[in-house]
């Protein structure tokens, strides 16, 4: 346990440090503060589709590359020889993405009320929303992680993270767009999040069972693919 | 009681053999040194024993424990130096030691460790920046905060500079005075011989020599003289002179098949002095390690060892 306690305690100190921490944290205050003040969308928007993009970049885009690189400097091979073991590891890191987006939601809520939003909260639907984001964000980062070269991970992790933020009703919103379009896109993991938090967070709606079932449905899908794929070396 | 037991040990990748029946077992205490050229199986022995590679038939025990069923209770035990890497590489040299302490129950004072391994220099520094010999440093370190029985150093010497040199054979010396076993892989003969008490030498997968340092000098064949001096020597004549046959091995490397005599040594330098020539070096008796070596891996491998191992040296 003390073991196992340590090493969340390193992850955590490993995403909210360097270049992760402008992606955890830095963006989406920039982008939270810029789409507000211009007033280009409703506040009642933008705060959750930030929080959804914090919640993302944490889960996918952090982990997978901080994971890949330990990979690849054999880290993840020399935790095999250690009494915390690899399994625990995973778990640290699973965990510290838990703590580092409770700490960007507070952050992110906070300058949001600051800013001038009214939120009405769901709070048993935000959590779900939440955990299932976690299980099935921190899936696709375990999954690009777990199979590809560290420079790989570093452009599609970054690459998927912009696309989705564009495309998934976080930064801008998707309703104009044509409607097949809009409907494809539904069904991705990130626009279902940001649905649910806009829903959960600022609507003061229940989350529709089409949503809550999109998320489940990664949330097995990834997690189950990274396990099968995942190579230590 | 052998801490370290290998027994018929077969590790295939696909079809390809990387570890052939080898047997061998260690005691507390001692320090055996795996030998052998680039590919010879080394490695994957020793990660098989570490528990990163499956047997494909044959036993491994490590203190009586299966490393790959019994892991968990193993892991505290041991400690492990991989031959490259194994550290996060954002992550500080004083930070992984005081993270690598908390995994285990009775960890060595970090800081105290830091100063033996000589980085307090570099404590500040991370991973990504340290040098090939720091680097190897710090993960003796790593292996060792455990205060394992068991070590198992894959090359921890290779890119590091003589001053870390001394400094890492004096902490496995000191290792092997308080007990414990140290397995370690080298293709650095001078290291093997100064370390070990016990060295195995493996080529293609097999063991194809083991015993004391001085055993495996002694097991040359027959009695000879070893010499140094300007190839291209008029070998015929020295024959005469020694009633012996000289052969140049290499250029500038001779060899006399003769009893290191007194008069014989005396016969050979005096040829010398008469043709005026220097004379570089001189061994009687005794082969060195590199040349048992260098002989056995060669007779398994003609063509291909003799250049690379040099060249490894």
């Amino acid at each position: 346990m003390k073991a196992f306690l340590a090493q969340t305690k390193t992850e955590i100190s490993l995403i909210l440090n360097g270049e992760s921490i402008l992606l955890a944290v830095g963006i989406p205050i920039i982008l939270l503060v810029g789409l507000s003040i211009f007033h280009l969308f409703p506040i009642s928007f933008v705060v959750p589709g930030i929080i959804s993009l914090a919640l993302m970049s944490t889960a996918m885009t952090n982990l997978a590359i901080l994971t890949s690189f330990e990979r690849s400097y054999g880290f993840l091979k020399r935790l095999g020889a250690t009494p915390l073991g690899r399994p625990s590891l995973l778990g640290a890191k699973t965990l510290s993405v838990v703590v580092v987006e409770i700490i960007q939601i507070i952050v992110i809520m906070a300058i949001g009320i600051a800013l001038g939003w009214n939120p009405h909260i769901d709070p048993i639907s935000a959590i779900l929303a939440t955990l299932l984001s976690i299980i099935a964000f921190t899936g696709l980062g375990f999954l690009l992680a777990g199979t590809m070269s560290q420079y790989l991970v570093l452009s599609i992790a970054n690459g998927l993270y912009v696309i989705l933020a564009l495309l998934s009703d976080m930064v801008f919103p998707i309703k104009s767009l044509p409607s097949l379009f809009r409907n494809i896109l539904s069904f991705l993991p990130s626009t279902a999040l940001a649905n649910a938090f806009h829903d959960s967070l600022s609507y003061g709606r229940s989350v529709p069972s089409s949503i809550w079932l999109i998320l489940i449905v990664w949330a097995i899908i990834l997690p189950f693919l990274a396990a099968k794929t995942f190579k230590w070396e | 009681m052998a801490v370290v037991n290998v027994k018929d040990l077969v590790v295939k990748y696909g079809t390809s053999i990387a570890v052939d029946h080898i047997s061998f077992s260690a005691e507390p205490g001692e320090v055996v040194g795996l030998l052998g050229p680039n590919g010879a199986g080394k490695t994957t022995t020793i990660e098989t024993l570490e528990g990163y590679k499956k047997p494909t038939s044959g036993l491994v025990e490590i203190l009586g424990l299966n490393p790959i069923t019994d892991k968990t209770k193993l892991m505290p035990k041991i400690g492990v130096m991989l031959q490259q890497g194994g550290l996060y590489p954002r992550m500080k040299v004083r930070q992984a030691l005081h993270l690598f302490a908390s995994y285990y129950k009775n960890p060595l004072d970090p800081d105290k460790l830091l100063q033996k391994v000589g980085l307090e220099q570099a404590s500040g520094n991370i991973w990504r920046k340290l040098s090939g010999g720091e680097k190897q440093r710090l993960s003796l370190a790593l292996a060792l905060i455990g205060r394992p029985s068991v070590a198992f150093l894959d090359e921890p010497t290779a890119g590091v500079d003589p001053n870390g040199r001394l400094t890492i054979r004096q902490i496995i010396r000191e290792l092997k005075e308080e007990g414990v076993c140290i397995l370690l892989t080298t293709h650095e003969l001078e290291e093997a011989e100064r370390l070990s008490n016990r060295i195995i030498i493996i080529d293609k997968g097999h063991i194809i020599a083991s015993g004391t340092p001085a055993e495996l000098m002694t097991s040359g064949q027959g009695e000879e003289i070893l010499f140094g001096a300007p190839s291209g020597l008029d070998t015929v004549s020295l024959s005469k002179e020694l009633s012996a046959p000289v052969e140049e091995q290499r250029p500038g490397e001779y060899k006399v098949h003769s009893s290191a005599s007194p008069q014989t040594i005396a016969a050979l330098t005096s040829w010398l002095a008469k043709n005026n020539l220097p004379l570089a070096d001189l061994r009687a008796g005794r082969e060195t390690l590199e040349d048992v070596f260098l002989r056995l891996t060669t007779e398994t491998n003609p063509t291909e060892n003799t250049t690379s191992d040099r060249n490894n040296k």
